[in-house]
């Protein structure tokens, strides 16, 4: 197997007027978990479809275990798992039907019965896919993406719409993946699963990397260390300042971020402040960015406070 | 093989399993027959002895209706809607299976109403003298005709829009396709564009293949002909898969 199994560059995709990738190019290292992470209309889902063979690229290179997508779509069904974010699954077929209808597609399938018991559907193996839960169908749905022993999966957005409990199956599932050598792309809007789960996160917008590498490494771009803190709104950031010896900014109400290196002595100013004055402190972080912030910072160079949609 | 029994195994099922499509395929066209075998109100054309060699084959026309085009563009539109067909397009199944899936799920409810409804006419006292030919001819054609306007409303409208175009479409032929209203009963102009009709050509050739080969003419094979190029080619090339 190549050391990577995708390989992406200068990838170009329109749709009629408006580019919706524009020159972007990444790699997804073979066997590990990448995340592919940004805003919507960032160009995420055209440019993963792009790899799955449905959409044709209006230019750049794109290599699918070693294979063109386009041209070598009926090899790469063979060896590839696609779980789209929209399910793609018929209102009307049962849990254990689709899961075998799927098996039936391929040489060497895994066992459906076992599948089903492993996504946590067991109980549910006769329910039609319209009767089951948003989680329920995101998981038969991942099912499907993985029942034909597959050496890649694309995963889109697994996780929108699954309660905790489906989550943690979710995450089990992918890192089950990883152990038996399996390369896994997802997309994701949710940064603390890109940054637990993957091993090389993709940050995208506009159509364009703007950062790519592992979580550390993608964290570690993020600048100085800082000390954000919680608390009522509408403290006196001015008095505060003073007290702290650094600029002090209400990032959003309630939520402060102070500018100067978190050493213990500047924590202990900051809480005996609070203290001083009968204010509750609601969390406190020391160190370095979250990738949440350095996400937005890449995202978002003209408004740092916005989320991203979801 | 497998991928291919599979899928028709799953599409037949999916089908037979739909209450309104059961309704359309079985449950209407059994409704139209029984009710007009029975009850005596509808016209019979000129020179038609029992009124049963009119209805029946327009009956069995209807269903065959019903079966390639009215419930072919409905299953495949929302199929399409749902991103079902493009995800069954990022299988080892691929497009082609795919369609040959389709095409064996329709021709087994085809036969299957086909039984049901030759025994419910010939319990209502329908004894049709058979020549195969026209009929076989006919059933191949308007399949292919149908199914191919199915695929082409499918495969370029949203899927609530076909589910009510492919309804439509199915009331108006009911009524203008010379299926039960026989087309002497129509206003002159409207029965001359009526029997341009792919319903009405087919008609024709089932009545005269029940009726021991009385010949029906160039006429509806010609239309039917016409039909099942264009409606298939015109699919072919306007499609959409997602």
């Amino acid at each position: 197997m190549p050391d990577h199994a995708i390989l992406v560059s200068d990838l170009v995709v329109r749709y009629g007027a408006l580019t919706a990738v524009d020159g972007l190019s990444f790699d997804a290292p073979a066997g590990a978990i990448t995340a592919v992470l940004g805003p919507n209309g960032a160009g995420k889902t055209t440019t993963i479809e792009v790899l799955e063979g449905f959409r044709r690229p209006d230019g750049g290179q794109v290599k699918v275990l070693g294979l063109d997508p386009w041209t070598d779509h009926r090899d790469l069904v063979r060896r590839v798992g696609v779980m789209p974010q929209d399910g793609g699954v018929h209102r009307g077929i049962r849990v254990a039907e689709a899961v075998q209808l799927y098996a039936a597609f391929h040489r060497d399938p895994l066992d459906p019965d076992t599948l089903v018991d492993r996504v946590g559907l067991s109980a549910r193996r006769t329910s039609p896919w319209r009767t089951l839960s948003g989680g329920e169908q995101q998981r038969l749905s991942l099912a499907l993406a993985l029942v034909g022993r597959p050496e890649l999966v694309f995963l889109d957005e697994p996780t929108a719409g699954v309660d905790v409990a489906g989550r943690r199956i979710v995450h089990d599932l992918v890192r089950g993946l990883r152990s038996d050598g399996t390369t896994v792309v997802c997309t994701t809007h949710d940064l603390a699963e890109a940054e637990s789960l993957a091993d090389h996160l993709v940050i995208v917008d506009h159509g364009r990397v703007v950062a790519a590498g592992s979580p550390s490494e993608i964290s570690g771009q993020a600048g100085p260390p800082e000390l954000r803190f919680g608390g009522p709104p509408d403290l006196d950031v001015a008095e505060l300042a003073v007290h702290l010896d650094a600029p002090v900014t209400e990032t959003t109400p309630g939520e402060y971020l102070v500018a100067r290196d978190p050493d213990p002595a500047t924590v202990a100013r900051l809480t005996a402040w609070l203290a001083a004055r009968d204010l509750p402190l609601a969390d406190l972080r020391a160190g370095r960015q979250r990738l949440e912030d350095v996400f937005l910072r890449l995202t978002h160079s003209d408004d740092g406070d916005e989320a991203p949609e979801r | 093989m497998k991928p291919l029994v599979a899928q028709t195994r799953i599409e037949l099922a999916l089908t037979l399993r739909n209450g309104e499509q059961l309704l359309l395929t079985l449950v209407i066209p059994v409704m139209v027959l029984g009710f007009f075998g029975l009850v005596d109100v509808l016209p019979v054309p000129d020179g038609v002895a029992d009124p049963l060699d009119y209805l029946a084959p327009g009956v069995l026309a209807l269903a065959l209706l019903s079966t390639a085009f009215t419930s072919l563009a409905i299953a495949t539109g929302f199929d399409r809607q749902y991103g079902v067909l493009k995800r069954l397009g990022a299988t080892p199944l691929g497009r082609w299976r795919l369609l040959a899936a389709k095409t064996l799920t329709v021709l087994v409810v085809m036969v299957l109403q086909s039984a049901v409804l030759v025994a419910v006419a010939v319990g209502l006292g329908w004894r049709p003298a058979l020549d195969l030919p026209p009929i076989l001819g006919g059933v191949v054609l308007a399949t292919v005709a149908f199914a191919g306007l199915g695929l082409l409303m499918a495969g370029t409208l949203p899927g609530l829009v076909t589910l009510a175009a492919a309804n439509g479409v199915y009331v108006g032929l009911l009524l203008f396709g010379d299926l039960v209203i026989p087309h002497d009963s129509l206003p002159g102009a409207v029965a001359d564009v009526a029997s341009l009709l792919p319903t009405a050509a087919l008609a024709q050739l089932l009545r005269a293949g029940f009726d021991g080969g009385t010949d029906a003419g160039a006429g509806p094979w010609l239309v039917l002909l016409t039909w099942a190029v264009v409606a298939p080619v015109a699919a072919a090339r306007c499609f959409r898969w997602d």
